[in-house]
């Protein structure tokens, strides 16, 4: 026998019914939409950025591995080319200077990068936006980083001062370029991008060169690696020959600043793009399985007659599926759509703290599959149960109207409210309670919403809170000064007596690889004094934590990835002087918020360092009204390689974060909104065509129209008030988990809400509500009270 | 193609007198629920006029059509349409909840002979029973009118007799106007008047000279 599929009639059954519930099937159409576009927007940036990366790195020829070193003869280049896995090596000097930006009171940090003038860099070539490369011989000619340029305003033909190696240098600016080295480039010793007060530039080598004594040298190197070459081995190798000449320990590529920030960054995106639309493709479904449950009941006499024609339950179901899959598909386009257009503005915010040459949005066929493949998963997911349990009826048993619900008093009347209650009222409840799983069902849609809403909201609770921990708790310095090298204890002293300057505190950061077993970080311990007030040690909540007398304090995200545990011993192999090895215990961890840090006792270090008093930077609480007198004269100190003023660095990072918030928080208002309408929208009509009898009786004995509104608002009004609560609750568990995702080695977000945040949720939730009760209300005041009564139940 | 235009009644002159039961007779599509209708105030004509005492309602607006049916007008369907999640006495204490001058639900519910089955939900009642619910939920208000469209249409002759005659005994205590429609030619004998429709017309018009005790209805 040959299996026939169901006619057409079937199909066109289909389009009529879907037709027929085409506002419910809308609603939740774009809850699919809504988890799709956040699908399509996140996975299509991580697609566009890695696409944009992968090429920018290939082009530009960027390195695999980065040593920073003392100083070193040219001639041993040679000897690093020869190891084994070693392709192509390029030596360069790099160094930290104070610029003076005209009509800029603050110093700025400059990074000073050396470029051959006859020949483009072998590795991380610089991508030239306009102007022109160095000429050869003309030494005060520089390449500007775009993003300083821009911040500034200055082209080809501006120039600025230096202080090169202690004397005052003009640049004069020929060229405007980006490299794949400082895509995302932050001041020294901060931990925030700042476009004005940082920049990079790129300068004639032999003019660079000679300005520091390295004619014939270089303190900077880059490798790239043969192919199947073992990175940990060429780094050993490399650090062992570079060890003589005040090697700072190889960085491979993973671990290079702005590659490491990037890649966190990509990460996050790959997870985000998961986690969140998981959140919304799961309310999609959960609502689509209620509105297929309800509406497959109201099919039940179709149902019958269509088995009784012969049409097996494999048809049926095929049938009803098709309807859950036409509703995931409308969604999952509209979705794209939505997405694609979402993505692009995501991007643009993207290319502001990440420089590219060019960043183009791109939206890949293998994500546009990805995000109609979910939506049809969330649909057969959504529509499987109730399409079950329509189709498994026996055609008798459904020819029946389903048995009628056993009513009696609700809970309230049985403890003695029932005097005080109305026959309406007694109506509400009893229908809520008579269907808990339904009442349940409807709460916690609704409250999904919420969660959406509260998870978005608690970002702004939570970057609050990271402002307040960096900027008021952290960081209580006015000024942070950064030298260029370890100076002794007679700068502090010369600190103390700059204009304005009331209290000074010293710290010394030393380079160093920290080494647990076969992990390793390179990083800088940080030593800070016992009795610091100024620049403190804080956890995520703002709890101060003291410097232990002895060992190490570490992130806690930084034992974990060197998987050590407080009480644990680590190798800490110093990069600097003498560079000792010592055995160091990790004394305790902390939850803080930003980067990978390791503090240690100012002193222990020192003893470490056998120094003195050095230090390598100092926090300076100053006069408030003496701030532009000490920035005037910081500029003129040679040593000094940074000064950063907390004050700006607090207000440039509330204005990349607000940016960022603002869109967020359209994004989940905006789609929350949709959730919950979707929800309130579907129970409401859901109801309203079940008891659209009871509804026409009421009005037919003379009930007005508000007054059978009431019972069916009523009821959603109470399904609303409670969905509020649970909503928060679940938000909160959401919040966990996006927050959980976000964590990263580059920072760390505290979980922290306002009661205010819940407020806004809950109003949002309600008003979106009483939208799609109004919604429900018009179609009340159209119910044909005739045709009603007239058919049977 | 366009829609067709199809009256329902057409020219029908119709007077209903207080305290008496007016038996309507008619196939399908004669008109009877339509002119039911616009006697409740469901509906209002395209032409013509209706008057309750001194109430014109032939223009009035759907304001006017609920309080005329919430003071006036009482209701029993063929299907009961009793609110299922309340009991026997709630399901009449709405209609007490929102009228002028009501008798007490337990009284309504007496005068229908379920004075034991007050608290019961209405799946818990016999069809006749919730048929019976449905009259005191009517009468409840003390109408000027009780609009019957086929009361018995869903019940056994046992059953519908008993249905018959708590309208009869309502129309007799109370004195209220009554209306019955009914296909059922036998249900006629308890009428005052019986009014035949077809087409959408009236074809007669009779009074019954003796009315037939509802306990003697056969069919």
């Amino acid at each position: 026998m040959v299996a026939r599929l169901p006619t057409s009639a079937l199909n066109r059954k289909l389009l009529r019914d879907l037709w027929h519930m085409r506002s419910q099937a809308l609603a939740i159409a774009l809850v699919v939409a809504a988890g799709v576009a956040m699908y399509v927007a996140y996975l299509s940036n991580f697609d566009s950025l890695q696409r944009t990366l992968t090429s920018y790195y290939n082009d530009q020829r960027f390195a695999d591995v980065f040593i920073s070193l003392k100083r070193a003869p040219e001639r041993l280049t040679d000897r690093i080319r020869s190891i084994e896995g070693v392709e192509v090596a390029d030596t360069r000097v790099v160094v930290g200077v104070t610029l003076d930006v005209p009509g800029m009171d603050e110093p700025a940090s400059g990074q000073l990068v050396s470029v051959p003038v006859n020949a483009r860099p072998v590795l991380n070539n610089v991508f030239l936006r306009r102007g022109r490369w160095p000429d050869p011989g003309r030494s005060g000619e520089v390449i500007a980083s775009e993003a300083f340029s821009t911040a500034h305003g200055l082209e080809p033909g501006a120039e600025l001062a230096a202080i090169i190696n202690g004397r005052r240098r003009q640049l004069h600016i020929v060229g405007i370029g980006l490299s794949p080295e400082y895509i995302y480039s932050i001041p020294p010793g901060e931990m925030f991008p700042d476009d004005r007060r940082h920049g990079v530039f790129w300068m004639e080598h032999r003019a660079l060169a000679a300005a520091y004594d390295m004619e014939a040298g270089f303190n900077h190197i880059s490798l790239t690696l043969t192919p199947g070459a073992q990175e940990r081995e060429v780094i050993d190798l490399v650090d062992q020959l570079l060890t003589p000449y005040g090697g700072l320990g190889a960085i491979p590529r993973a671990q290079q600043f702005s590659a490491w920030t990037i890649a966190n960054e990509l990460r996050q995106l790959q997870t985000f793009g998961f986690v969140v639309p998981l959140i919304f493709l799961g309310v999609a479904t959960f609502i689509l399985n209620i509105a297929l449950t309800r509406a497959l009941a109201l099919q039940r006499p179709q149902v019958a007659a269509l088995k009784a024609l012969g049409y097996a339950n494999h048809h049926l179901a095929w049938h009803y599926l098709k309807w859950a899959i036409t509703i995931a598909l409308v969604g999952g386009l509209v979705g794209v759509a939505a997405g694609a257009w979402l993505g692009t503005g995501m991007l643009s915010l993207y290319s502001q703290y990440f420089r590219f040459p060019t960043l183009t949005y791109h939206l890949s066929p293998s994500v546009i599959g990805g995000a109609l493949l979910i939506s049809l998963i969330s649909a057969v997911l959504g529509a499987r149960s109730a399409i079950a349990r329509a189709v498994r009826i026996p055609p008798a048993e459904a020819m029946r109207p389903e048995a009628p619900v056993r009513y009696r008093r609700s809970v309230l009347e049985r403890v003695g409210f029932s005097e005080r209650l109305r026959p309406t009222a007694r109506i509400v409840l009893r229908t809520m309670e008579r269907q808990p799983v339904r009442t349940a069902t409807s709460v916690l849609g609704i409250a999904l919403a919420g969660a959406v809403l509260f998870v978005g909201f608690v970002f702004i609770d939570a970057m609050t809170a990271l402002i307040d921990t960096e900027f008021q708790q952290r960081m209580r310095q006015d000024v942070t000064v950064t030298f260029a090298e370890p100076r002794s204890a007679r700068a502090l002293h010369d600190l103390e007596h700059l204009p304005g300057v009331m209290r000074v505190e010293a710290t010394r950061t030393v380079p160093v690889r920290l080494r647990a077993g076969h992990r390793t970080r390179t990083l800088a311990i940080t030593g800070l004094s016992y009795t610091t007030t100024l620049n403190r040690i804080v956890d995520q909540t703002g709890r101060p934590h003291a410097i232990p007398p002895e060992g190490l304090l570490l992130s806690s995200i930084l034992a974990e990835v060197l998987g050590v545990r407080a009480g644990d011993k680590i190798t800490v192999e110093v990069l600097e002087g003498a560079r000792p090895v010592v055995i160091s215990r990790i004394a305790a961890l902390v939850d803080d918020s930003m980067g990978l840090q390791a503090y240690m006792d100012i002193d222990r270090l020192r003893r470490l360092m056998r120094e003195g008093g050095a230090l390598s930077g100092a926090y300076l609480q100053v006069d408030e009204a003496m701030v532009t007198d000490l920035q005037t004269r910081l500029k003129l100190i040679p040593a000094v390689a940074g000064v950063a003023l907390t004050n700006s660095m607090r207000d440039s990072f509330r204005e990349i974060m607000a940016e960022n918030l603002n869109l967020q928080i359209i994004i989940n208002v905006v789609f929350a909104g949709i959730i919950a309408c979707g929800v309130v929208y579907n129970a409401a009509r859901i109801s309203l065509s079940e008891r659209s009898r009871e509804l026409a009786s009421l009005r037919v004995l003379g009930f007005t129209r508000k007054e059978i509104s009431l019972i069916l608002l009523g009821e959603l009004g109470i399904v609303t008030a409670l969905s509020l609560p649970v909503g928060s609750l679940i938000g909160y568990g959401l919040a966990r988990m996006v927050v959980e995702s976000l964590t990263s080695e580059v920072y760390r977000i505290p979980l922290v809400w306002q009661p205010s945040t819940i407020a806004w949720g809950w109003i949002v939730v309600t008003i979106a509500a009483a939208l799609s009760a109004l919604v429900v209300r018009r179609r009340l005041d159209q119910l044909d009270l005739v045709t009603v009564l007239k058919t049977r139940e | 193609m366009g829609e067709v235009v199809v009256h329902a009644l057409r020219g029908v002159d119709f007077e209903l007198f207080p305290g008496e039961i007016v038996v309507l007779l008619g196939p399908s599509g004669s008109g009877k629920s339509t002119l039911l209708n616009i006697l409740g105030g469901l509906d209002v004509p395209t032409k013509g006029r209706v008057i309750y005492r001194d109430h014109n309602l032939t223009e009035a607006g759907e304001a006017t059509l609920t309080s005329y049916r919430r003071e006036h007008v009482g209701f029993v369907f063929q299907f009961y349409n009793l609110i299922p999640s309340l009991t026997a006495r709630e399901n009449v204490a709405l209609v007490t909840d929102i009228s002028e001058s009501p008798m007490t639900a337990e009284r309504a519910l007496d005068m229908v002979g379920l004075s034991k089955r007050l608290d019961h939900f209405p799946a818990q009642l016999s069809g006749g029973e919730q048929q019976r619910v449905a009259i005191a939920r009517a009468i409840a208000k003390q109408p000027g009118v009780l609009l019957c469209d086929e009361p018995t249409g869903a019940l056994d002759i046992t059953t519908g007799v008993v249905v018959l005659d708590a309208i009869a005994r309502v129309n007799q205590e109370l004195g209220t106007s009554t209306v019955l429609i009914t296909h059922n030619a036998a249900i006629a004998g308890m009428a005052d008047r019986v009014v035949r429709l077809a087409d959408g017309r009236v074809a007669s018009v009779e009074r019954n000279a003796h009315k037939t005790p509802v306990n003697e209805l056969r069919w």
